[in-house]
């Protein structure tokens, strides 16, 4: 990953640079004040410009819920669609027009429970989507049921007595279909999400990213355990393809394996051990970034995975081409193979 | 291709009868290859140049117990030197391979007609998985009918000695020796069927010969083992010249589509989940993509609509196909595509229902869903194909129609006009009606929500177009500027805008037409794949001098505008219909007239007679009420 967004070259573009408020809307932001919305909206819109493609050609999708209001806020094509139905749309937008650059915006209700089925098939055929993942581990549209991420035993107004369920975790869920981009991030640090966003966009494939998002409203704090300032460097891990797992403010922790489970040691900054797991985004089974997936402290966050293969619109288009070696002969078709002729 | 014109009849010595029409169903355990048989069949008589029309009727199951009654497959044909509008009421002929087909099937057959069976397989154990206590062939429980017992699978194999092939692969191809015992019984050539199996085998000789022996054989066998007495001869239909196939209306609406994608310039997106019986029209265009055809089996139906979604918002020409299980299912989308009012075009192959309800069998029950079936005030077009040919201009109207109004369009076929056929008038790609000039205002006059006062149709700016970038989304809009709007006066407007506008298609619409006087005692109105059987039982009332006149609908939202105007001619109104009366119901709300219904709910088609006979009871009735007219 490359340090800083200056470092990171823009696709070939068309036309002047542009610049965040390019693609701000003339729509006011409906978010409630202090949502963690907020933060992603303004990331976004500062990676778009960086990319050097032109607006007209940027697609946002979304379904329903508080996210999925974000395409309206985009100076953008846009789509907001139907509950859990924003992959589908974006995939059919995708595979007709392949030069958009198509964005799905949704959240862990969405994306995971009423729309779980379709984040399987997008992913493992790879369209060439960013899929954003707000995960606030609620339903906030609703005003506060439990979802799909939700904690067990958690309190809700749908769960007086503590949830039931055990909770999805979308990134294992994400490499399970073979995603060939598998990301994480924080809606609080803006530029290591704005990098990982960036990365995103680069990649060619399905790219999802969950970014841990703050519902003011019906879950606040739910992810301040683990991101909170102060507590941040220390239970969270910023994975560097090819480099060992450190971290902690002292830069004196760091992962390695002990069977098949990993382990936190602790050590003197100026002697780095040698044995500690080194990240490889590029490996490739998933087995390293489904193993970091289930890590609770810390929770790992940047690129779980980045390998190459062909995506959807590739193949489609692969397989039209290799069928107009037939020439389309809209007669011939009519008649079919055994057609005759009557003339009295 | 051949041109039938010029070959010359075959005669042998044997007697030959000359007969206007026939009806033949073959039937047998769903792995005997009837549906291969029947199509053979189809082929030749097309080539003899009859007019026909063919229904196949299988099992849901794809491999029922083998030789009892629920694994039973059929495939009828009609043909006749005349006009034909269905496959038939009942056989002349049926051709049953075991026990359980004739079980199924020989109470359909004519009196008097023939029951050609294979005796071979009338073994103990088959009676009994056919629920025969004894053995039809010898209790003289068949003695309604002509029956020929014929040793199929003996006279099979002794055809095949030498060959070298299994008794499993011997057995395989006694279908073709009762197709060439039938193809002696009407007279047709062998030729076509012969460059089939040429072709199919191609890379297996020995199946080639094996196969074309069995034919060869077969019809030999019947000529000079005299097992008839006699054959018939069905001569040419008066048909109109020029070039022809035969075409089922899965195929007719692919074609349908592909066409409309080339007219259009725009190409063609088809998202589908596999379900019966609408997986053909996903199998056919699948085949298409040299013209371009983007074909999608999606996860679901409503990944299959939400793709075809998204194609439309990117500017493709964008289709949906499925039954109607799958409609209900993509009835939340529906809905996105009317809010959102991009072109679509949603295919429901209708089957019995409701829920899985019967899979394989046919029924019009879909129309209330079709129509209705969506929350909030949603109308949409709604169009039905008449018969399998049909299938191929509706389908093409229905992508004419959403493009030129910016709407989803519903197009109704069923199971019956799905995997029947009949022969088609292929047309030339020059006549096809052409598609309305899209225009865009200028980027800066440009709103996602400004209509067309002819069509009330909004302006299709697709992703990619500078300058042009909009959101769209089922939430309700501003009218004109397209953004999200909650505000209630706006709602009414734009409830009312959606409706008007689909009211506009009535400009659309061809006068009806009418078969019969435009006044008189009985109108008959359907829609939908009963035309066939209502057509045929109108023209054999008419012959009778019955003041009977029929019409057929193909738009049924809105409905034809000169419909009021017809209904009121009539004395009385029937409305025929494979379902409990929802036409009936639309047109009664509509138009207040007291029609009446005449509904069958079997899974089957209309008989002919079955038409008639309702129209005699409301004559009589009329003629005790001493009706005037």
């Amino acid at each position: 990953m490359a340090d800083t967004l200056d470092e990171i070259e823009t696709l070939p573009g068309s036309g002047p640079m542009l610049q965040a408020k390019d693609f701000k809307s003339d729509q006011m932001v409906r978010w409630c004040p202090g949502c963690g919305d907020f933060a992603i909206l303004s990331a976004v819109q500062k990676v778009l410009p960086t990319l050097g493609i032109p607006k007209e050609k940027i697609v946002f999708v979304s379904g329903i819920g508080c996210s999925s209001r974000f395409p309206y806020y985009m100076n953008t094509f846009g789509f907001h669609t139907i509950h859990g139905r924003a992959l589908t749309v974006a995939t059919g937008v995708k595979c007709s027009n392949p030069d958009l650059q198509v964005w799905v915006v949704t959240g862990d209700g969405d994306g995971l429970s009423i729309g779980g089925n379709h984040l399987l098939h997008a992913l493992r055929r790879n369209v060439d989507l960013k899929v954003l993942l707000f995960n606030n581990r609620i339903y906030g549209l609703t005003k506060g049921q439990y979802s799909p991420t939700s904690e067990l035993g958690k309190k809700t107004k749908s769960s007086p007595m503590g949830t039931i369920d055990i909770p999805l975790n979308p990134i294992a869920v994400a490499l399970s279909c073979e995603a060939s981009f598998v990301a994480r991030a924080v809606d609080t640090d803006l530029p290591f999400l704005s990098e990982v966003l960036t990365r995103a966009a680069k990649h060619k494939g399905s790219a999802f990213v969950e970014i841990f998002q703050n519902c003011i409203v019906f879950n606040d704090g739910a992810w301040d355990s683990v991101t909170a300032k102060g507590v941040r460097e220390e239970k969270m891990l910023k994975l560097a393809h090819g480099k060992p797992m450190i971290f902690g403010s002292k830069k004196d922790k760091g992962i390695r394996l002990k069977g098949l489970e990993p382990e936190v040691v602790t050590f003197d900054p100026a002697v780095v051990p040698k044995d500690l797991l080194i990240h490889d985004e590029k490996a490739p089974s998933a087995t390293l970034a489904d193993m970091l997936s289930h890590m609770r402290e810390p929770v790992p966050q940047g690129v779980f995975r980045d390998v190459a293969r062909p995506t959807l619109h590739e193949l489609m288009d692969g397989q039209i081409a290799q069928a107009k070696t037939v020439p389309p002969d809209l007669e011939k078709l009519f008649k079919g193979p055994e057609a005759w002729t009557v003339t009295t | 291709m051949s041109d039938i014109s010029t070959k010359p009849k075959q005669s042998t010595s044997t007697q030959i009868e000359v007969i206007e029409s026939a009806v033949i169903r073959f039937a047998g355990d769903s792995g005997d290859g009837i549906q291969l048989t029947g199509s053979q069949f189809t082929t030749a008589t097309a080539f003899a140049g009859n007019d026909l029309s063919t229904f196949p009727d299988y099992p849901a199951e794809i491999r029922a117990p083998v030789g009892t009654v629920a694994g039973v497959s059929g495939f009828q044909i009609q043909f006749a030197s005349r006009e034909v509008l269905t496959p038939g009421d009942a056989p002349d002929v049926l051709v049953a391979m075991n026990p359980a087909a004739l079980k199924a099937n020989s109470k359909d057959v004519k009196k008097g007609g023939i029951l050609i069976v294979n005796k071979d397989a009338f073994t103990p154990m088959n009676l009994q998985k056919a629920g025969y206590e004894k053995n039809p062939l010898e209790d003289g429980s068949l003695s309604d009918w002509r029956v020929i017992p014929v040793e199929l699978t003996r006279l099979t194999r002794n055809a095949l000695e030498g060959l070298g092939l299994t008794a499993a692969q011997t057995e395989r191809c006694k279908n073709f020796f009762a197709l060439g015992i039938a193809y002696w019984l009407y007279d047709r050539p062998l030729e076509a069927t012969v460059r089939w199996i040429e072709g199919k085998f191609k890379k297996n000789p020995v199946f080639v010969e094996a196969n074309k022996k069995a034919l060869h054989e077969g019809n030999s066998y019947a000529e000079t083992a005299e097992i008839f007495g006699r054959h018939y001869c069905v001569r040419k239909a008066p048909i109109k010249p020029g070039v022809y196939r035969n075409i089922t209306g899965n195929e007719a609406c692919a074609l349908g589509l592909v066409a409309a994608s080339q007219a259009s310039g725009l190409a063609l997106w088809y998202g589908s989940y596999p379900i019966t019986p609408a997986s053909d029209v996903l199998h056919e265009l699948s085949k298409c993509k040299n013209f371009g055809v983007k074909t999608f089996q999606a996860e679901d139906e409503i990944a299959a609509i939400g793709s075809a979604i998204g194609a439309s918002f990117a500017g493709l020409l964008a289709a949906t196909g499925t039954s109607g299980p799958g409609v209900a299912l993509k009835t939340e989308a529906i809905g996105l595509a009317v809010m959102t009012e991009l072109p679509l075009v949603i295919l429901n192959v209708q089957r019995g229902g409701p829920s899985t309800g019967l899979p394989t069998k046919t029924e019009q029950s879909d129309l209330f869903q079709a129509i209705y079936g969506r929350n909030g005030d949603c109308p949409l077009p709604v169009l039905a194909a008449a018969t399998p040919g049909d299938c191929f201009a509706m389908a093409y109207e229905a992508c004419r129609l959403a493009i030129k109004y910016m709407t989803p369009v519903i197009l109704l076929t069923d199971g019956y006009l799905a995997n029947g056929s009949e022969p088609w008038l292929v047309p030339g790609a020059a006549a096809l009606p052409k598609f309305e000039k899209r225009t865009l205002l200028s980027p800066a006059e440009y709103k996602p929500y400004q209509r067309d006062p002819q069509t009330l149709a909004r302006s299709w700016a697709t992703p990619g177009a500078k300058a042009y970038e909009h959101r769209l989304g089922g939430l309700e809009k501003q009218d004109v500027t397209g953004t999200i709007s909650y505000d209630g006066d706006n709602h009414e407007k734009m409830v009312r805008l959606r409706a008007a506008k689909v009211n506009k298609l009535t400009q659309d619409i061809p006068p009806t037409e009418i078969l019969g006087e435009k006044k008189g005692q009985i109108l008959l109105v359907g829609w939908g794949g009963t035309y066939g059987s209502i057509t045929a039982a109108v023209q054999n009332l008419q012959k009778r001098g019955e003041k009977v006149s029929s019409i057929h609908l193909r738009h049924l939202n809105p409905l034809p505008p000169d419909l009021g105007g017809i209904l009121s001619g009539f004395e009385r109104v029937l409305v025929p219909e494979l379902n409990m009366g929802q036409l009936l119901k639309v047109l009664r709300a509509e138009y207040l007239v007291p029609a009446t219904g005449y509904n069958k709910i079997k899974g089957q088609a209309f008989k002919v007679v079955e038409i008639e006979e309702a129209v005699d009871v409301i004559l009589e009735d009329l003629k005790k009420k001493g009706g005037k007219n």
